[in-house]
């Protein structure tokens, strides 16, 4: 183990990975000499050089699509969009291309490419710069989509999306980059796809939640806790295709479920996992709705305190607890 | 790459397998065994089997929604491609893709790609692969005319330029993107001239002169695989039918139809042929023939092809 930032996780899974499998290359706007927009990618120009660490041009459709027609022919590219708003420029090479290929091909493609997604507000880099899109993504069927919330996670993850042989949109919230936490240093550190997992535990109520945010969750549940309610929450991380049991049972065992989320709420993560709740045996134990608390229905504003007032606060969170338990 | 007469021979065989093949679509078309929407080639077999011929054992080539002369060309087996288009299990895609997305990726075939433009990407990553393992190989993209005023057109010939990725940009321009006349989506004459932003060469091709498709991508190809980056082929042809089925054609004159049959691609190469001394008519006859019984055998195996199952329909949605 050791002490290192989320970014700096992020670099390690790359290299280690890049180190073990020559077929990974990795491709991005201004990821070589310049080390990527965030500094994720520092120092992997000097040790892969450019033909496995290769600066493109301004050009997100070609970096996308590039990256599926180089994974079907047997590279295993990790991409970087500098911002996650940038895909909607590379969508038809995302979703009608790499994520169809295999499918409508009768099986024979794979495409084993990971898209790396700078997401999230809180930089105060306004409408363009801070989206929280994987809503969009999680509506593809032959994408996967994961989010990592810890330096650990986020190696762990990542080295399971660049080994997996399907198209991988990682999510990664800007905040978390300089977020430090003690990661494991072995090679194989890898933490499986598609598992839900219970970040804390608790019995009077559920909270489903991913990314940035979830710290923020963590935040109110010591808060409430103090005053005697007990709160589980389940990080799902891979949001598509969604391991669905570990949530429903945890709300078994609660009889309560928040979801909170970043992301606007119309047509959000969090609605998807209300109704998969509803849907599921889970629902005869619930002794109130399933509550979503969200971001609001609009583009993130540039204002710092009109930012902060998009997103989730903690009082926002808090006032969903104290509901849930109250309709008993 | 001599031109011989064995090549030429089978260039011919596809070309007429190409010719027929669209014919018996059109034919379930009417009927309802083939359905969505299909996009027939008929006039356009020189520019799509002529180039794809002219390819390399392991070359590799990504097709476009008017590919089924292409995938003939590339040496696609026209039982399977039948197969696909009445969506039976033995088709290509296991009846799940149909006549956009014709694929054989375990060779080299990356696939017909409904989305206008949609193979400039795919093929710049499969060319970048080609030149990471130096394998020696390239890959053909074909595209229309109308894909050149997508984005994607100038990002994936700017990379791959920049790159020296080995592929060859083969833009069909038979001057109509669906309905719209060339004229009136760009506003230059040559497609070619655009290679010139990107510092690539912009070659012109009459795309119903077989011979001379073969012989210039062949030519493009040594260029391309010594590493000296992409080439863009503009090969001038013309679709005898409408866009799609549903196309009734009225932005265009019967004169003007009947005046580029006259440029027939197959009779054409037949001429070249007998006038060369390179074939007797018999023989001619005996390939078209030939291509004649080989259709009616793809239309024998796809019909007696068995449907999917319907459990397939969740299948191979991951790896």
């Amino acid at each position: 183990m050791k002490e290192m930032t989320y970014k700096d996780a992020i670099n390690l899974a790359m290299s280690e990975e890049m180190r073990k499998d020559k077929n990974v290359i990795f491709m991005g706007e201004d990821i070589g000499v310049y080390g990527g927009a965030f500094g994720v990618s520092v120092g992997m120009f000097e040790e892969f050089g450019e033909e496995r660490v290769k600066d493109t041009p301004i050009s997100e459709a070609v970096i996308v699509g590039a990256a599926a027609g180089a994974a079907a022919t047997g590279l295993r590219p990790i991409c970087e969009m500098m911002f996650m708003d940038f895909i909607t420029i590379a969508m038809d090479n995302l979703v009608n291309q790499a994520a169809k290929m295999r499918y409508m091909f009768g099986g024979k493609a794979k495409v084993p490419m990971t898209l790396r997604l700078p997401s999230g507000s809180g930089t105060g880099a306004a409408a363009q710069h801070t989206q929280s899109l994987e809503a969009w993504l999680c509506h593809v069927p032959g994408l996967k989509v994961v989010t990592a919330s810890s330096p650990a996670e986020a190696k762990g993850l990542l080295k399971a999306a660049i080994r997996d042989d399907n198209p991988v949109c990682f999510v990664e919230h800007k905040l978390l980059y300089k977020m430090k936490g003690e990661v494991p240093v072995d090679d194989e550190y890898v933490l499986p796809l598609g598992q839900s997992y219970v970040r804390k535990e608790g019995t009077d109520v559920t909270i489903v939640t991913y990314g940035t945010i979830l710290h923020r969750v963590l935040e109110v549940v010591e808060e409430v806790e103090k005053e005697g309610i007990s709160v589980e929450v389940v990080d799902p991380r891979t949001l598509y295709p969604m391991e669905t049991q570990t949530i429903v049972d945890s709300v078994k065992k609660t009889g309560r479920a928040i979801v909170v989320h970043e992301a606007a709420k119309t047509g959000g993560l969090g609605g998807e996992i209300a109704a998969m709740i509803s849907e599921s045996e889970a629902f005869d134990y619930l002794d109130a709705p399933v509550l979503r608390v969200c971001g609001l229905d609009t583009p993130i504003p540039y204002n710092r305190n009109l930012e902060a007032a998009v997103v989730p606060s903690v009082e926002a969170i808090k006032e969903a607890i104290y509901k849930v338990m109250n309709r008993k | 790459m001599a031109l011989t007469k064995e090549i030429l021979m089978e260039m011919y065989l596809r070309m007429n397998h190409a010719r027929h093949f669209e014919e018996k679509v059109a034919y379930f078309f009417s009927r309802g065994m083939v359905h969505g929407t299909t996009h027939l080639s008929v006039g356009q077999e020189a520019s799509g089997v002529a180039s794809a011929m002219a390819l390399d054992d392991g070359d590799l080539a990504s097709l476009t929604h008017r590919g089924h002369s292409q995938a003939i060309g590339f040496g696609l087996d026209i039982n399977r491609m039948m197969a696909e288009l009445l969506g039976k299990e033995t088709g290509y895609c296991k009846g799940k893709g149909g006549s956009m997305h014709i694929a054989d990726i375990e060779n080299g075939n990356l696939g017909a790609n409904g989305i206008v433009g949609g193979g400039y990407c795919i093929s710049t990553g499969a060319a970048l692969t080609q030149q990471y393992n130096k394998t020696g190989k390239l890959v053909l993209c074909f595209s229309g005319d109308g894909s050149t005023n997508e984005g994607t057109f100038h990002e994936a010939v700017n990379l791959a330029s920049i790159w020296k990725l080995p592929v060859i940009f083969f833009i069909e321009n038979n001057l109509y993107g669906m309905s719209t006349h060339i004229e009136k989506s760009m506003n230059i004459k040559d497609i070619a001239d655009r290679a010139k932003s990107y510092g690539i060469p912009g070659i012109i091709v009459d795309g119903n002169d077989a011979i001379e498709v073969y012989e210039t991508v062949a030519k493009a190809a040594e260029g391309v695989r010594a590493g000296k980056g992409p080439v863009l082929i503009e090969s001038k042809t013309y679709r005898w039918q409408g866009h799609s089925k549903s196309d009734a054609q009225a932005y265009r004159t019967k004169d003007e139809v009947e005046e580029w049959k006259e440029k027939d691609p197959i009779a054409r190469l037949r001429k070249f042929m007998i006038d060369q001394g390179m074939a007797t008519a018999e023989e001619m006859d005996e390939v078209e023939k030939q291509a004649k019984e080989n259709m009616e055998k793809a239309v024998e195996f796809a019909r007696e092809s068995p449907e999917p199952p319907v459990e397939s329909v969740t299948e191979d949605v991951y790896a």
